[in-house]
């Protein structure tokens, strides 16, 4: 029993942090073996430096896990690889199964959409993307804009969102003489998890190539948890929480004649699960279980590029079903057995014309057809049609560009019962700004202004008794002044560092608010009403080079006041629920030789549960030391990866979402290989 | 700043002492009234409070302090309270069990296992506790064990005894759009159940007068079939009345019933609030608001009600929007405010403790 109220965690974990740092930035035991560089590692600095400047000169904040990071990173799934950004906060439900979404600068989930591929992942029915269901182990990117991408030619949804997660699955690319390659890899660990994949990529002709990524996961994602007072102290297993999910993806990848590219993708991923619901007093054990098949087919064909036109047709069919089971809720007709299904069809044209050289303007017209299918009693069966048009303009000079673009929205739902929420036509604008005030490169200030608002999802509207026809699009304004700061150095330890610092101002009106209810699939519908959100994010990163060790450090850090400012409200503001005012990570790695050492440092401070921010509502700041090791060996003409993790190394209890305990102390190893 | 998430101590929630608020005193043969807070299902927070009467205090969210060593305490949506004895019962919801305290230092006694329970009733030493499931559960309460189970409708809800007979609001929640509309007879004596009176669609509180009668309300389908408040007349167990009222929840003392009502109007998009006051001797509505100084504007959703049984000072509870703490109003006899002090999140159950 632990009878001192306060324990102080955080003095261990700040001398661990220390103790790693040292080891990274002063690395005298390692200094020792220092020999000649290798040219190839030089390069993929350059490279790397090079992307940095390229995060560096947007007017919008990007931030960016790609390639060899994403690898070293303990993590599964892009849920645990985006917990690193700064402005992030992830709603994580704990385990392996465990629902995972996004929030960002704390306008919500429902106002980040999720790219794969370019493509938006609809969601009408709850407006969120379970980014647990998306494993690492088929993708090379993942990239956050805050307000959004500031390209041109992309789909008018690209402008449709107040924040935008990019996730992006590698295109086909062969060594000369090189016809085709594999990867297998198989990773274990804690939860009894298993997860085979197997990768295959074929060229079929010069012009035609060809990939399938396929994937199995298994756990009982059993865990330990522990909850104390100081006075009572209980630990106990996490139980139903297997898993049992399967992924499929296959690409064609092609260029046409007047190299034009285009790309045809299949994915399926089908689960089923147990659904562990809110650890309360004497309640411990859950029997629920959903099942879930997401299928979409999705295609685009981007036109050659070109100085003054270029054009990217898009198009999308998705399928995705969920069954939700709970066999503690017996009616008449047996058991709680709810079946949703949803239907998307999407097309998106997009028109970019460069009209002087430092004029470019673009079009973009997208187009979605959404219904939702329920076995449920007095189901509305929702239908939408959403239109979405893009004007954007952007002028470019050396030292300063500025884009500003205008969004039409046309939305018509359409219900079988019950009362429609009717047509809905909004125009949004967004402008932004780089500028480079000093003849050298270095130094940038950005800015941005956006307004966008989301509909109220389905759910939101629809759902039996829940559900309110009558609520309004929810609207988020962002401003944001951002300074970025970046050099190279040579001939010095220090490669490259780059800073990004932004501060920002949001404002949710009319903001709806989902609270969990008896369980995760259930929620009651709440009007939070206004929001103001100040904050200020700070991104380091910096490569380094000890002799033969090449390192990097990241670190981000937020600190956010989300305030509750809705005039007639109970909790004036108070900090809104699940934001802490402080959080931060740190990510450090360095290589030696075929050797790679990770450490990652995530903390979230403390949050309250509900809107009153009232000692019965506090919940405890938590963070997380994960450390991984992984070592290259290249044996006849196969490159095998063994990796090693150790994750939240000093079993630390806690929970991101109340009652929803996550996993202490965990382990995993990683085999793979490519040939 | 940044110093601080590295130095700082992680601070644990720990044990949350309860929260003391001066009240008007009162010396009477009351000691003081037990205010249950269900908390929203999910969030474990169930909490209990105290107004002691003599002393003129509020003590808010006692049952942590005075029982540390629970393993996460009172639990998730509570839903009943009753002393009986000398120990006050919590009927626990969503944490699927019965809390047995001392009534006087609120120290936890035992506890039983009820899958989704939901209110209780007592009767010559066994307590009889609603469960979902669609049984009455009988609890003997020297041994704090079930002794046996009384098959009624689905999803049971409020009981209330009249002689040696259970009457029992069946609401059938689980069985949207099929809900049941009667109340379960039993006999105490036999622990049967011996009919069931076709009344209403979904039926919730049930509550006994002086004179043999009952009066029951109906949630009505949230569609068509508004609200409703019914009397059955224990003597014919027949309905002898329907009031074409509409009513969330109802409350007697000696001559009158109290009732409040919230239903939702889709014309106006907002919450249509009543407070009737009826004659029971009678059965005659009484024109006006049992809330007569105007503090019904202040009032969000009101959640619990309770007239006290020596001053009928009437007891208002606020649940707002359900995810933050309460108010509890007090009133005097005639309608008039007399103080108001926070509570937990969703008070709605009443517990006078008297001498």
């Amino acid at each position: 029993m632990i009878k001192n109220k306060n324990a102080c965690l955080g003095i261990g974990c700040f001398y661990f942090a220390i103790a790693t740092c040292l080891g990274v930035v002063c690395p005298n035991f390692l200094w020792a073996q220092v020999d000649s560089a290798k040219i190839k590692q030089l390069n993929e600095i350059q490279i790397k430096a090079k992307k940095i400047n390229l995060l560096q000169s947007s007017p919008t904040p990007v931030q960016n896990l790609g390639g060899d990071d994403l690898k070293r990173l303990s993590s599964l799934s892009v849920a645990d690889a985006i917990r690193y950004f700064s402005g992030v906060q992830l709603k994580d439900y704990g385990g392996i199964g465990g629902l995972k979404t996004i929030n960002v600068r704390s306008m919500g989930s429902n106002h980040t959409a999720v790219f794969y591929d370019g493509i938006q992942l609809g969601n009408a029915q709850n407006g969120q993307v379970d980014l647990g269901k998306f494993s690492l182990d088929n993708i090379e990117e993942v990239t956050l804009y805050s307000g959004q991408k500031s390209a041109l030619l992309m789909p008018a949804k690209a402008y449709a969102s107040a924040s935008a997660l990019y996730i992006k699955t590698p295109v086909p690319k062969f060594e000369p003489n090189q016809n085709h390659y594999f990867k297998a890899s198989l990773k274990s660990g804690s939860f009894d998890f298993i997860n085979p994949s197997f990768n295959y990529t074929q060229k079929l002709s010069k012009k035609l190539s060809f990939n399938l990524s396929t994937e199995i996961l298994n756990a009982s994602g059993k865990y330990k948890y522990r909850y104390t007072n100081g006075v009572y102290d209980t630990t106990v297993t996490r139980t139903n929480t297997d898993i049992f999910a399967k992924r499929m993806e296959a690409g064609l990848y092609g260029l046409t004649a007047d190299s034009s590219k285009w790309q045809v993708k299949l994915y399926n991923y089908n689960s089923e699960r147990g659904v562990p619901g809110a650890i309360v007093a004497n309640k411990f054990n859950f029997s629920q279980r959903q099942w879930d098949d997401n299928f979409f087919l999705q295609s685009s064909y981007q036109s050659k590029e070109n100085k003054h036109y270029q054009y990217l047709f898009n198009a999308k069919y998705a399928y995705d079903f969920t069954r939700y089971l709970d066999p503690d809720r017996i009616s008449l007709n047996g058991p709680l057995n709810n079946k949703y299904t949803q239907q998307e069809t999407y097309f998106s044209f997009a028109n970019q014309y460069q009209i002087d050289t430092f004029w470019v303007i673009s079009l973009s017209a997208d187009y979605s057809f959404q219904k939702l299918d329920a076995n449920l009693q007095s189901f509305a069966y929702p239908s939408r049609n959403t239109t979405l048009i893009a004007f954007a303009n952007t002028l470019r000079w050396p030292r300063f560009n500025v884009q500003a673009n205008l969004l039409a929205t046309i939305i018509n739902d359409k219900v079988k019962t019950n009362i429609p929420a009717g047509n809905k036509a909004a125009y949004t604008p967004t402008i932004m700004a780089s500028w480079q005030p000093f003849n050298t490169a270095n130094l940038r200030i950005r800015a941005f202004y956006k307004s966008i608002f989301r509909m109220p999802t389905f759910n939101d509207l629809y759902y039996t008794f829940i559900g309110n026809s009558t609520l309004k699009p929810e609207y988020a304004t962002q401003y944001d002044l951002g300074i970025t700061f970046s050099k190279s150095f040579t001939n010095v330890s220090l490669q490259s560092i780059s800073i990004q610092t932004d501060a920002y101002y949001n404002q949710v009106t009319d903001k709806i608010v989902a609270v969990p209810t008896l369980n995760l699939f259930r929620w009651t519908m709440l009007n939070l009403g206004k929001v103001s959100i100040k904050g200020i994010e700070t991104n380091v990163q910096s490569l380094w080079q000890f002799g033969e060790i090449k390192a990097t450090a990241k670190m981000g850090y937020t600190f956010e006041k989300a305030l509750d400012v809705t005039p007639t409200g109970n909790s004036y503001k108070q900090q809104i629920p699940y934001i802490p005012v402080q959080s931060a990570s740190i990510l450090l790695g360095a290589d030696w030789k075929s050797f790679g050492l990770n450490y990652s440092y995530i903390f979230t401070g403390e949050r309250y549960s509900q809107k009153a921010n009232i000692p019965e509502n506090y919940v405890p700041a938590w963070f997380t030391h994960d450390l991984s090791l992984q070592k290259n060996i290249i044996k006849n003409k196969i490159n095998y990866r063994i990796a090693a993790e150790v994750n939240n190394l000093l079993n630390q209890y806690y929970d991101v979402v109340l009652n929803y305990p996550m996993p202490g102390r965990n382990y995993r190893l990683t085999l793979s290989a490519d040939f | 700043m940044l110093a601080s998430i590295f130095f700082s101590c992680r601070k644990e929630k720990g044990i949350i002492n309860e929260e003391v608020t001066k009240v008007p005193n009162q010396i009477t043969a009351i000691n003081g009234l037990y205010i249950l807070n269900e908390g929203n299902f999910g969030s474990n927070k169930a909490s209990l409070d105290y107004y002691d009467y003599a002393n003129g205090i509020y003590r808010k969210n006692i049952y942590e302090q005075a029982n540390p060593s629970v393993t996460l305490g009172l639990g998730d949506a509570a839903n009943d309270i009753k002393i009986y004895g000398s120990r006050l019962y919590i009927v626990v919801n969503g944490s699927n069990k019965v809390e047995i305290l001392d009534v006087k230092t609120a120290k936890k006694i035992g506890q039983v296992d009820v899958p989704n329970c939901r209110y209780i009733s007592f009767y010559k030493n066994n307590a009889y506790v609603t469960a979902y499931a669609g049984y009455v559960a009988v609890i003997d309460t020297a041994a704090l064990a079930v002794k046996t189970q009384i098959a009624v409708g689905q999803q049971p809800e409020e009981m209330a005894i009249v002689g040696s007979k259970l009457y029992v609001a069946n609401s059938g929640g689980y069985n949207y759009p099929n809900y049941e509309h009667t109340v379960s007879v039993i006999d105490l004596n036999t622990n049967t159940e011996l009919k069931r009176i076709d009344v209403d669609v979904n039926l919730h509180h049930l509550k006994a007068d002086q004179y043999g009668d009952i009066y029951v309300t109906s949630r009505g389908n949230y569609a068509n079939i508004p609200s409703n408040l019914y009397v059955i007349d224990t003597k014919t167990d027949a309905v002898k009345k329907k009031f074409n009222i509409t009513a969330s929840d109802i409350c007697i003392d000696k001559d009158f019933a109290y009732i409040y009502s919230v239903e939702w109007s889709s014309i106006t998009s907002s919450n249509v609030v009543s407070y009737t006051k009826i004659n029971i001797k009678d059965e005659t509505i009484i024109p006006s608001n049992f809330i007569t100084d105007g503090t019904e504007k202040e009032i969000e959703i009101p959640y619990g009600l309770a007239i006290d049984p020596l001053s009928s000072d009437i007891y208002v509870t606020d649940a707002k929007d359900y995810v933050t703490p309460g108010t509890l109003y007090c009133f005097d006899k005639y309608g008039k405010k007399k103080f108001s002090v926070t509570t937990g999140d969703i008070p709605g159950h009443f517990a006078f403790y008297t001498k």
